[in-house]
């Protein structure tokens, strides 16, 4: 039968029976009332700040549209964007093939599996800004990564994309990607023990060789892991902030602006409250397309599963 | 002790309605057993007599009290869930003192009911123990003894051993049976298993689509059911439903079955013809239970034993007796002899038929005539 | 989940086998280089960074840099150390973390033991929340925290953490007690326990693994934060994620990346340890704030 679980019979009128009655929403109403205005409100409030005249201070006084105009003529959001399409395409797609593989050979019945999968998933326990610090030590020019190669032999490498204005974007992909990968292992490994033996059994009998099996039987199962780890890595992937502030500090120049570090530097540094909040409604709009849909579809299948 | 009154109950979810207009009534000592398929209502309905679930209409009665406004607790009731639904973080002993503890009862008045009912149900060496060290069966007598020990009025039983294996079922049924003798309380009991139904109820209320189909008592329900749902869902196998025709033989009335060649088989109806006047030249269904179409040689000697041969499609020894696929006319029935008839597969066998166990039912409404 | 025939293995079995560790192996280090290179660089002088390179282990291994970072580094204009900031990340989290988880347990309970009609609607809507990007946010954050006179402090932080920590410690609970038994409820609303009881003496008690996954994630999210910090108490109250930017970024004569690193282990050891010492449940909350349950 369903779980639903419907209110008792009530026992006392009056002040009581009220309380026992609608205690329940009252025990909810400091949360409902939070995410209404610290979540809601502010949304409506940042989204009116994009159409007024607000420089240093917030203010009310109605611009129009003209901060979403500078906004998009602006070069460096625009550096931003097609960085944030670098880095997220990057990022998400060699995060979930590193992820993929990583998982496939630790389903392998190895031995100290747990030690393993706790080292390639310890980095997701870090702060990014720990992150960027590190990586931006070990790719510094001239004492880093170039120097070890030198001390090895190779005299000849030559890696300094940290300060190369072309190539600094990708130095922020490896450090996210060492830093998520591990949690796309989890999620994948997690799905990959969850599949049904007896399908994997019945496959191996059909004559399907490990490989295949993985490619035709278990993959396909596992497209709502495929699903839940896109969505999570899209949605820190626009969200980025700390990483970039971290390791490149948005530099050389702005060639590794984000969204994030653009928003920051028009609201706090550039005296631009307009114009940051107009992207940063933006980027509210990308998370949405992506999370509103993604979030309706869990719960409807949630609630399917219950009934 | 107390009696239980159900008047025209209604539950409603939304726009869906649960419960229909549900009229039930047991008296003081009585086992009720609440059967039917899932979704029946039934389990909603036991709900709403524990005041777990809310009443959309019509009136609840304890002991000729309306308890529809009373809250669960203040009912004196006590239920035993199909999950058992003890609490995982305390220990047996605790989980049967909960409800008393609840009510502000002084420790050591609960430390008493406690060992008084662990003697009884034979759990006093588990009373340390968590729920998540008990097996199965042990989980189901802490169950019952956390019902007990509150001594309630009324016991609401929500199918309580569906989570139990075959053998286990059956001795726990037995002893519900035996405790229910020697406490006298009026029980309410929901299941979804006619067999439990019929071995354990004084009277049995079966439910289909939020409808009472009957509410009667075992015998009763099983030799002349209600409609062709009572008759299929109560017995195993089900009775034998056969199209047929009423005609006039005589002075008496016979019913006629066809076979598969066209012919027609006739079978005179005597003392059970009263009342099918009516119905002369109309389809009926012939409502047969297994054990009425035997053998010759075992067939029951103070019935109306009529002869009728028969081919033997498929026998099924299940050991005690033999179930038999015959073809009656040209339908497959059930029947079911002792396990040494004579009967064999493919053969033309004489086989007795009881018309005086025979029920019949209007193809149209499906009622019992 | 591979399916072994027999026991020996055939000698291409064994040749992949070797190959599959290898690769295992290989993952390993280079996940583990930034952790060791890191600890490295802490241990040792400026002289020996400058004379040797990233791998190489330190020839003298001193604690200066671990020293000067705790209690001389310079974060911003004070030359202080870190200390201060890395226990005012402590007076944020562990508040911040209390009452968030307590305050998604209550709502947890009541989203599906006490359903009322449009709970799955607010359920949506408190759990959007999560995934707002918070540009959205900071400027009306900012100027409320100013108005309350909680700008640039930790209760600030504290209040900043709980809001928007409250989701996700929502979800955890919800996700959580949906799966616990309608029945136990109900035999304990028979037993006589009412809205409080029924919290205290049958749920919560039932509640410690998802209580570890949620105190985990929040801590680990709350500790690991640098854009609310940054952005609402970047001065004395200013967490240890946002001292050890500041320490990288100070612009001294010589730059010292001993410090720096021994900087960054200070700000990653509370995470670290954690995700050592319980695992398990940091991954279990991984996966619940993918939304699955």
């Amino acid at each position: 039968m369903s779980s639903h679980i419907d209110r008792p019979a009530a026992t006392r009128g009056g002040v009581l029976g009220w309380l026992q009655i609608h205690l329940p929403k009252i025990v909810l109403s400091p949360t409902l009332a939070i995410t209404g205005v610290f979540v809601y409100g502010f949304i409506i409030w940042t989204t009116y700040l994009s159409f007024t005249k607000s420089r240093m201070f917030p203010v009310t006084k109605w611009e129009g549209i003209s901060p979403h105009v500078k906004l998009w003529a602006n070069p460096v959001w625009e550096k931003a964007l097609e960085n944030l399409a670098i880095f997220g395409i990057l990022y998400i797609g060699i995060a979930t093939v590193v992820g993929l593989i990583l998982a496939v050979m630790l389903d392998q019945r190895i031995r100290q599996e747990g030690v393993i999968r706790t080292i390639y998933l310890y980095p997701m326990a870090l702060s990014f800004i720990v992150t960027g610090t590190v990586w931006k030590w070990m790719l510094n020019p001239g004492l880093g990564l170039e120097k070890l190669m030198h001390d090895f032999g190779w005299a000849s490498f030559k890696f300094d994309w940290i300060v190369n204005s072309d190539m600094a974007i990708y130095t922020v992909v490896i450090a996210g990607v060492w830093q998520s990968s591990g949690f796309v292992m989890a999620m994948f490994l997690a799905g990959l023990r969850a599949v049904d033996d007896e399908i994997i059994k019945a496959a191996s009998i059909d004559g399907a060789s490990q490989p295949i099996i993985y490619w035709k039987v278990i993959f396909p199962l596992m497209r709502p892991i495929f699903l839940s780890s896109f969505v999570v890595l899209s949605h820190l992937a626009i969200k980025s902030y700390d990483l970039v502030i971290a390791l490149t500090g948005g530099g050389p120049g702005y060639s590794t602006a984000l969204p994030a570090t653009f928003m920051y530097s028009q609201t706090f540094t550039r005296n631009h409250i307009d114009i940051g909040s107009a992207s940063a409604v933006m980027m509210l709009i990308t998370v949405a397309a992506i999370m509103v849909p993604y979030l309706y579809s869990e719960l409807k299948a949630q609630k399917g599963v219950r009934q | 002790m107390a009696s239980l009154q159900v008047n025209n109950v209604i539950k409603r979810f939304g726009d869906v309605e649960v419960l229909k207009g549900i009229d039930i009534d047991a008296q003081d000592g009585e086992f009720l057993v609440l059967v039917g398929p899932s979704g029946c209502g039934k389990s909603t309905l036991l709900n709403m007599i524990a005041g777990l679930d809310s009443i959309t209409d019509g009136e609840v009665l304890i002991d000729g009290k309306v308890v529809n406004a009373v809250h669960p607790k203040d009912r004196d009731i006590a239920m035993v869930f199909q999950s058992y639904a003890l609490y995982p973080n305390m220990t047996v002993e605790k989980n049967m003192a909960f409800g008393m503890e609840m009510r502000k009862i002084p420790k050591a008045e609960r430390d008493k009911a406690v060992m008084s009912v662990a003697k009884l149900l034979q759990i006093e060496e588990l009373l340390k123990r968590k729920p998540g060290q008990l097996s199965g069966g042990q989980r189901q007598r802490v169950a019952m003894g956390r019902a007990l020990v509150r001594d309630p009025k009324i016991f609401l039983f929500d199918e309580p051993l569906s989570n139990l294996d075959a053998k286990l079922r059956v001795e726990m049924r037995t002893e519900i049976k035996k405790l229910h003798r020697r406490l006298g309380t009026t029980i309410v009991y929901v299941t979804h298993d006619q067999i439990e139904a019929m071995t354990l109820a004084t009277r049995i209320a079966v439910m289909k689509d939020g409808i009472l189909q009957q509410f009667a008592t075992p015998q009763e329900i099983y030799d002349r059911p209600a409609n062709v749902f009572v008759a299929g869902f109560m017995g195993s196998p089900p009775m034998n439903l056969i199209p047929a025709k009423i005609a006039k033989n005589g002075d008496g009335l016979s019913v006629e079955i066809a076979t598969a060649d066209e012919r027609t088989l006739r079978l005179k109806l005597n003392g059970t013809g009263k009342g099918l006047s009516a119905h002369v030249g109309s389809d009926v269904l012939l409502g047969l239970r297994p054990e009425a179409i035997t053998d010759l040689e075992s067939s029951d000697s103070g019935g109306d034993i009529q002869e009728v041969e028969c081919s033997v499609e498929v026998t099924e020894p299940t050991g005690p007796d033999m179930l038999a696929v015959l073809l009656l006319g040209g339908i497959e029935v059930v029947s079911r002899m002792r396990s040494s008839a004579n009967v064999h597969m493919g053969e033309m066998t004489k086989f007795a038929v009881n018309m005086s166990k025979a029920v019949f039912f209007d193809t149209e409404t499906e009622e019992r005539i | 989940m591979s399916i072994q025939v027999g026991g020996q293995l055939s000698s291409t079995q064994k040749f992949w086998r070797f190959v599959l560790y290898t690769l295992l192996i290989v993952f390993a280090f280079v996940y583990m280089a930034p952790l060791y290179v890191m600890v490295v660089t802490s241990l040792k002088s400026l002289d020996e960074i400058r004379g040797g390179n990233l791998m190489m282990p330190p020839l003298d291994p001193t604690f200066d840099a671990w020293v000067k970072s705790w209690s001389y580094a310079c974060v911003g204009v004070e030359c202080t150390g870190i200390n201060k900031y890395f226990f005012n990340s402590f007076k944020m989290a562990i508040p911040a973390v209390a009452i968030s988880t307590f305050m998604g347990a209550v709502n947890g309970y009541v989203l599906t033991k006490w359903r009322f009609k449009g709970a799955d609607i607010f359920f949506g809507l408190i759990l959007f929340g999560c995934f707002i990007p918070f540009q959205i946010v900071l400027v009306p954050m900012a100027t409320i925290l100013g108005k309350l006179g909680l700008a640039q402090t930790t209760p600030g932080l504290v209040l900043v953490h709980v809001t928007y920590g409250l989701c996700f410690t929502t979800l955890f609970f919800r996700n959580y007690y949906q799966a616990f038994p309608d029945e136990l409820i109900k035999a304990a609303k028979l037993d006589g326990a009412g809205f409080f009881r029924v919290f205290w003496r049958i749920l919560l008690p039932n509640s410690l693994p998802i209580i570890v996954v949620t105190v985990i994630w929040q801590f680990t999210n709350v500790w690991n934060d640098f854009l609310f910090g940054a952005s609402f108490a970047s001065g004395d109250a200013a967490p240890m994620t946002v001292a050890l930017n500041n320490v990288v970024n100070t612009s001294t004569s010589v730059k010292e990346y001993n410090v720096d690193m021994a900087t960054a282990i200070y700000a990653a050891l509370p995470t670290l340890l954690v995700y050592v010492l319980a695992g398990r449940y940091f991954v279990r909350g991984l996966m619940a704030g993918a939304v699955k349950g």
